[in-house]
């Protein structure tokens, strides 16, 4: 309740798409990136991270309650709807630009998610044909090895995990990033990178045993491309967008 | 620099970093290389197996590594070391994963106390438990977590108490077969004292214990009126486990309010005692208080060290208590009974134990409108930091102030009187200048035989201390102080080895580990983790 009053919660009249797109038209793909910054830091707690989690209003498909343009929502954005929960906030207007450029561009690249995926089926898919737990971990079960999954769907976007499913390696965060070592005795260990500087790595390696290496000990050593595969042509778009909905489900355990 | 580097060149994990079942915790002295609770076993001897570092070598100690906490908060805890992989907490509630050769962090995990959180004396945390690959820990708002200890993901997160009713967790968690068992501290603010047990796996709450009893229970009677509702007696420090018993053993802090006992007659039970529960339903099976209607701030919330001694020419298990009421004492852990209990400072509000060992009070010894001197100090004579007993030795180590004495009046803040008064509640984390003289406290670390509490050695400082007692196999003690100096005893001598100027008051007990047959001794002060090592051979 605390994270719901505190952050930005857009509320307009009448499910709509939005109207011309000014600030989309002319933002740069720096823009659109601070944007989303910005949106996932301020108006993501209430919003959800693809906006959608406001009954009525889907943000990143450009649904609102009534049409809005790119001034308009500048405007909401900036001081809030009265008598609403929809709060003032102190975002300076270029920043509540970058922030509408970005929801523009959200609500273009969505365009491409055409089928409506059915998160159960998405479940069998991830525990069966994908083989998804053997290195993903979901509510204490399978691989620490890739990114633990239990809450993905609070964290990441639609477009995001249906990219990280179709192609993994197109956008790896830095958390979620490979490493290879050989040591000058020859043994070769690969695994999640935690940490490293000029002189150590740290990393899960595919045993789940924290690894701790000298770099002066090592033969060689360096990111490694992620283990993830893509599931383009593994899985049919049908398939795809219930994996994609099972995720988008993930929103962390209840607690006891 | 860069061979100062190449020294440093250790692969960390050399053995395999296998799941910690209980059977492991509890015989934590048969892993000499790990740390693998609080004190290091569930006896609270905070004694290392270890050997490498002797009386003799002592003196080549070198800094390996420090680690500096994002945090201003007094760091108290002492880290676990599991298999080459050292576990701590960054006041108030993240827990660290460091290589425990070069420090170098595996992972953090996070927690944001609720706004309402309330400390006494500091947002401050004591440390891990570890079971499996899971780590526990209390937070300041009352919540037991439950952290992966690969990943540092949040596993489940349990309420064990209202943090906006001031309850809150500051002592490390006690893992217990399958359950975690934690106490609640907030006795200064009118909580009534709680100690739970949760399962391990699924952190559902298995069985509660409140050291205050309700109407009805035995022990009530000693609260007058509605007092008991508010009486406080927390628990804020770790607890002991006797697999022979199957008894779990906490320490409860002072009757609340603090100084002013007209609102509560009657002894107050259980607070300022130690309680012996049934670690498989939290029932009381045996109590003993400390200080009856406490109205100076006595609480009993030390470490419970249990040793298996000859005492008397017998063989008994034994409790070692050096409170903070300036008394010490010997209890048999299975029965309660008081065997020896005697001041190790001034004390003048007793002058002695009846037959059961309840204290005999001196008149007049209480607060009163126009204030009484009371011996020792409010802070006591120790306080929360942990002391050691060695096996080898059989010495009972306790670092504690000298010297010390409080105008207690009715109703407030007890004033100190020979006492450093620049000082801050509960230690600090930087150095302050201190300029003391003869009638002003000061600290010590003695080595006690437990038939006799009478003190066989004594380190001196100038200034007072917070700093907790590590005991090894090789005969060195590690402890710390105010002054912010780390330093190694001969554990039969106290003759001073060796000591390294830490820059911060040492508010923590230190621990000992080994990676790659190389013994490392850590110590927190001011806001950063130090290891020391002997020079690596080449």
């Amino acid at each position: 309740m605390r994270r719901s009053s505190a952050a930005i919660i857009l509320v307009a009249i009448g499910l709509h798409a939005a109207g011309t797109s000014l600030s989309a038209q002319h933002a740069t793909a720096f823009d659109i990136e601070d944007g989303g910054r910005a949106f996932r830091n301020t108006c993501a707690n209430c919003h959800g991270p693809d906006g959608d989690q406001i009954a009525g209003i889907d943000l990143g498909r450009g649904q609102f309650r009534r049409p809005l343009t790119d001034q308009e929502l500048v405007g909401i954005i900036r001081k809030g709807i009265p008598n609403t929960p929809m709060p003032a906030t102190n975002v300076s207007e270029a920043q509540a630009v970058k922030i509408v450029a970005y929801l523009r561009s959200a609500a273009e690249s969505r365009k491409s998610v055409a089928v409506a995926g059915d998160a159960p089926r998405g479940k069998m898919i991830f525990d069966g044909k994908g083989d998804c737990s053997t290195c993903h971990r979901v509510n204490g079960v399978g691989s620490r090895q890739g990114p633990d999954l239990s809450r993905v769907g609070q964290l990441r976007r639609t477009i995001e995990l249906e990219q990280s499913l179709l192609d993994p390696a197109a956008e790896v965060l830095p958390a979620n990033r490979f490493y290879h070592v050989t040591t000058k005795d020859g043994v070769a260990v690969t695994g999640r990178l935690l940490n490293h500087d000029t002189f150590t790595v740290q990393i899960l390696d595919a045993k789940e045993q924290l690894r701790s290496f000298v770099k002066t000990d090592l033969k060689d050593y360096g990111f490694a491309p992620t283990p993830m595969p893509s599931y383009k042509g593994r899985l049919n778009p049908q398939e795809t967008a219930d994996v994609v909905s099972y995720l988008v489900s993930l929103k962390g355990r209840t607690n006891p | 620099m860069m061979a100062r580097t190449c020294l440093l060149v250790v692969l960390a994990a050399v053995s395999l970093q296998a799941q910690v079942s209980f059977d492991r915790v509890l015989h934590g002295e048969r892993e000499p290389q790990n740390w693998l609770s609080y004190s290091g076993t569930l006896f609270n001897q905070r004694f290392s197996p270890l050997t490498q570092i002797t009386p003799a070598n002592a003196k080549n100690l070198q800094l390996q590594w420090v680690w500096q906490a994002r945090s201003l908060e007094k760091f108290e805890a002492t880290a676990l070391v599991v298999d080459g992989v050292l576990y701590t907490v960054q006041a108030p509630n993240d827990v660290v994963a460091l290589d425990a050769v070069t420090g170098r962090v595996f992972w953090t995990y996070s927690h944001q106390p609720a706004p309402d959180a309330r400390t006494c004396c500091g947002r401050v945390n004591r440390g891990l438990a570890i079971l499996g690959d899971t780590l526990f820990m209390g937070t300041i708002d009352a919540h037991l977590l439950a952290i992966d200890a690969k990943s540092g993901g949040l596993i489940w997160d349990t309420t064990v108490a209202s943090s906006s009713q001031r309850y809150s967790i500051t002592h490390s968690p006690l893992v217990v077969k399958d359950k975690v068992i934690v106490g609640t501290a907030g006795g200064d603010m009118g909580i009534r004292g709680i100690v739970a047990a949760f399962d391990a796996k699924t952190g559902k709450e298995v069985w509660r214990f409140y050291t205050i009893p309700a109407p009805g229970e035995p022990g009530n009677e000693s609260w007058s009126g509605n007092s008991w509702m508010t009486g406080g007696a927390g628990v804020w420090n770790a607890g002991a486990y006797d697999p022979e018993t199957n008894l779990t053993f906490w320490g409860t802090g002072n009757p609340a309010p603090d100084w002013d006992g007209r609102t509560r007659l009657g002894d107050n039970l259980y607070s300022d005692s130690v309680v012996a529960l049934d670690a498989d339903t939290g029932t009381l099976k045996w109590h003993y208080q400390f200080t009856p209607h406490d109205e100076l701030d006595y609480d009993s919330t030390q470490v419970p060290v249990l040793a298996d001694i000859t005492f008397r020419g017998q063989p008994r298990k034994v409790m070692l208590w050096a409170n903070r009421n300036g008394l010490m004492y010997v209890l048999d852990r299975v029965t309660g009974e008081f065997l020896l209990g005697k001041p190790y400072v001034k004390v003048n509000w007793m002058n002695g134990f009846d037959h059961k060992g309840r204290p005999k009070r001196v008149p007049g010894k209480v607060p009163t409108p126009e204030g009484t001197l009371i011996q020792p100090h409010v802070h006591g004579a120790t306080n929360w930091a942990p002391p050691s007993f060695s096996p080898k030795t059989g010495l009972f180590y306790v670092a504690h102030w000298e010297n010390t004495g409080t105008i207690v009046t009715e109703g407030l803040s007890p004033r100190p009187v020979g006492v450093n008064t620049r000082q801050t509640t509960m230690g600090q984390v930087n150095l302050q200048q201190f300029f003391n003289n003869d009638e002003e406290a000061y600290g010590v670390v003695r080595a006690y035989d437990p038939n006799t509490l009478d003190p066989k050695w004594e380190y001196r400082m100038n200034d007072i201390t917070w700093g907790g007692v590590l005991t090894t196999a090789g005969d060195v003690v590690f402890s710390g102080g105010k002054e912010g100096y780390f330093f190694a005893l001969d554990a039969r001598t106290g003759e001073l080895l060796w000591k390294a100027s830490v820059g911060g008051q040492v508010n923590a007990g230190p621990m000992s580990y080994s990676v790659g047959g190389r013994q490392y001794v850590t110590i927190a002060a001011g806001s950063s983790l130090f290891a020391y090592a002997l020079p690596q051979t080449q």
